[in-house]
Order: structure tokens, then sequence, then C-alpha cells
């Protein structure tokens, strides 16, 4: 591990706000298309007439 | 005459079978939570390796650890989009439902790769070149792949008729492929703000540990993809075969699962 403390981490040495601001995004641009991808599968499954 | 030998096309496998919208769903099916799996795996280790481990780089200090993302979605962008063309003109040529549903359901995680490498590309542009963004030849073919990709599913939604938005849509995609490789040459070809790439197959100018994490996210970026895509194909196989015998069988069992 190359961080002394937690702090240190999250400042990222001046950087935090543009890593941070690149890896949450990201995390949340793939969960929200994973949440969708499921809704979708959902509604289809439920949907379709017997 | 002797029977009893195998032939040569007996011993192989019949890759045709699984043209087959049912053979495929029920591959995809027993695939999907192993990508899932793989990409949850690689995608920690990879964050743990990246985050925790790498050291700071000598000239762009923590800035660079963007690399971990941004270099596997723009990868991504480009891999993604020639799959989507491949199988729009496979579709186009066979006139194969499954192709164009492959060509279809690539196209949004492939839209997804292409935004998230320019938001990346944005927030490093802004700590090491001053700016958000610059009309530079790779971010701008970037950008118009991004078009590309709402373009295409733009075309196959407005048109109501399935076949003619198929049609229509594989032919943008066809067209845009020439696309790619100005992406991927536009820092050779042109005098660009874009650096040149860090990594190529016979020479890399990064720590191994750097290196590593990178290409173990890139795995787990392929499998995201593999496991989002696959998920995509089954959904819209039990929609538009719901008329068939065997999808009416399997959307009962799913229905009895989730109860």
């Amino acid at each position: 591990m190359i961080w002394s403390s937690f702090s240190e981490f999250i400042h990222m040495h001046g950087y935090g706000f543009y890593v941070w601001g690149s890896f949450v995004v990201t995390s949340l641009v793939l969960l929200v298309e994973h949440f969708i991808l499921r809704q979708q599968r959902k509604k289809i499954i439920f949907s379709e007439e017997l | 005459m002797n029977n009893a030998m195998p032939t040569k096309s007996m011993r192989s496998i019949n890759w045709f079978a699984f043209a087959a919208p049912s053979r495929f769903y029920f591959l995809s099916k027993k695939c999907i939570p192993l990508f899932w799996v793989l990409a949850s795996l690689l995608g920690l280790s990879g964050l743990i390796l990246g985050l925790l481990y790498a050291p700071t780089d000598a000239v762009q200090g923590d800035s660079y650890r963007i690399i971990f993302i941004h270099v596997p979605a723009a990868w991504m962008s480009m891999v993604l989009y020639v799959a989507m063309a491949f199988w729009a003109s496979i579709g186009l040529i066979f006139n194969a439902r499954l192709a164009y549903r492959l060509s279809n359901s690539i196209a949004p995680t492939g839209a997804i790769m292409t935004f998230i490498a320019l938001w990346t590309g944005a927030l490093w542009g802004k700590p090491t070149w001053g700016t958000w963004w610059v009309w530079d030849a790779r971010l701008t073919s970037e950008l118009i792949l991004l078009f590309l990709y709402i373009g295409y599913l733009s075309l196959y939604n407005a048109i109501e008729d399935e076949r003619k938005a198929n049609k229509a849509a594989s032919l943008l995609a066809i067209i845009g492929i020439v696309n790619v490789p100005i992406i991927y040459f536009s820092v050779k070809w042109w005098n660009t703000l874009h650096q040149g790439a860090s990594v190529t197959l016979t020479k890399t100018s990064m720590d191994p540990s750097m290196l590593l994490a990178m290409l173990i996210m890139t795995f787990a970026f392929w499998a995201y993809a593999f496991a989002t895509v696959l998920s995509r194909v089954n959904a819209k196989t039990l929609d538009e075969e719901s008329h068939t015998d065997w999808v009416n069988t399997e959307l009962q069992k799913l229905r009895n699962q989730a109860a």
C-alpha cells in the first residue's frame, strides 16, 4: 500500500476530484445500465401473455 | 466403406447449431453468471492494485490513475463498435435475426463505454492539459463514435418495421466503421494533444504494476460487456420469440422462480 492515511488516499495528492469524479461516475453509469437491463427483463418476463 | 470411422465434420463442433435462438439462449444463460463473477473479481483486484498499490506517476502525479478506466473503456468502445458492425453485416448478408439482435444488444453498452472514455478523458485533460475539451483528432473522432452509436440506436428505434429498422441501422453501423481506424491512428496521423499509445504489442512505457492493473481492468470491462450484451440478447429473445413453445416454457419457468 502506497498511502499512509485514508485522507491522503481520498486527496490523491490534489487530484482527488478528477480521479474520484472518473471512478464514481463510471461506477454509477454501469450500475444504472445494469439496473435498467434488470427492469426490462422483469417487464418482459411478467408482461408476456401465457 | 467403413462407417465406424468418425468423419471430420462429426468430430468438430457445429457452430451453426448456436445460430438457433434457443441454443444460443441456453448457452448464454449458463455463461452470464460466469461473466458477472469474472467482471466482479477482476474489477475488484484491478481497482485494489491500481488505486492502492500502483506507484504515483513521476510526471502526472495521481491524476494518471484515471488510465485504469479510461483506456479499458476507450478500447471497449472501439472493439464493441467493430463487433456491432460485424454482426450487422452478418445480419444483412444472411438475413439472420440473431445476428441483428446481437448488433442491437451491443450498441447501448458500446455507447456507454464511449461516454465513459470521453468523461474520464475530460477529467484527465483538465489537470493535464488545463482544459476539459479540445477539438483534437483523437477526441473529436471518439465523439463521432458516440454519435454513431446514438445514431444507430435512434434509427433502429425510429423505424416501426423491425426488418427495415435493422437494415437501415446496420447500414449506418457498417459505413461508420471507417471511424474506428481514424480513432486508433489519430494520434499518429495528426499532431494531437492526446498522448500516443502507452502500450503497444512490442513495447511499453509503464511501470509493471500500472500495466498489470490496466490489463486486469481491461479484462474486467470485457467480462462486463459480455455479461451485459448476452443478458440483453436473451431478454430480447424472450420478448421477440414469445410465439414459440420453448420461450413460453422458459417464461413460465422464470415466473415460477420469481414467485
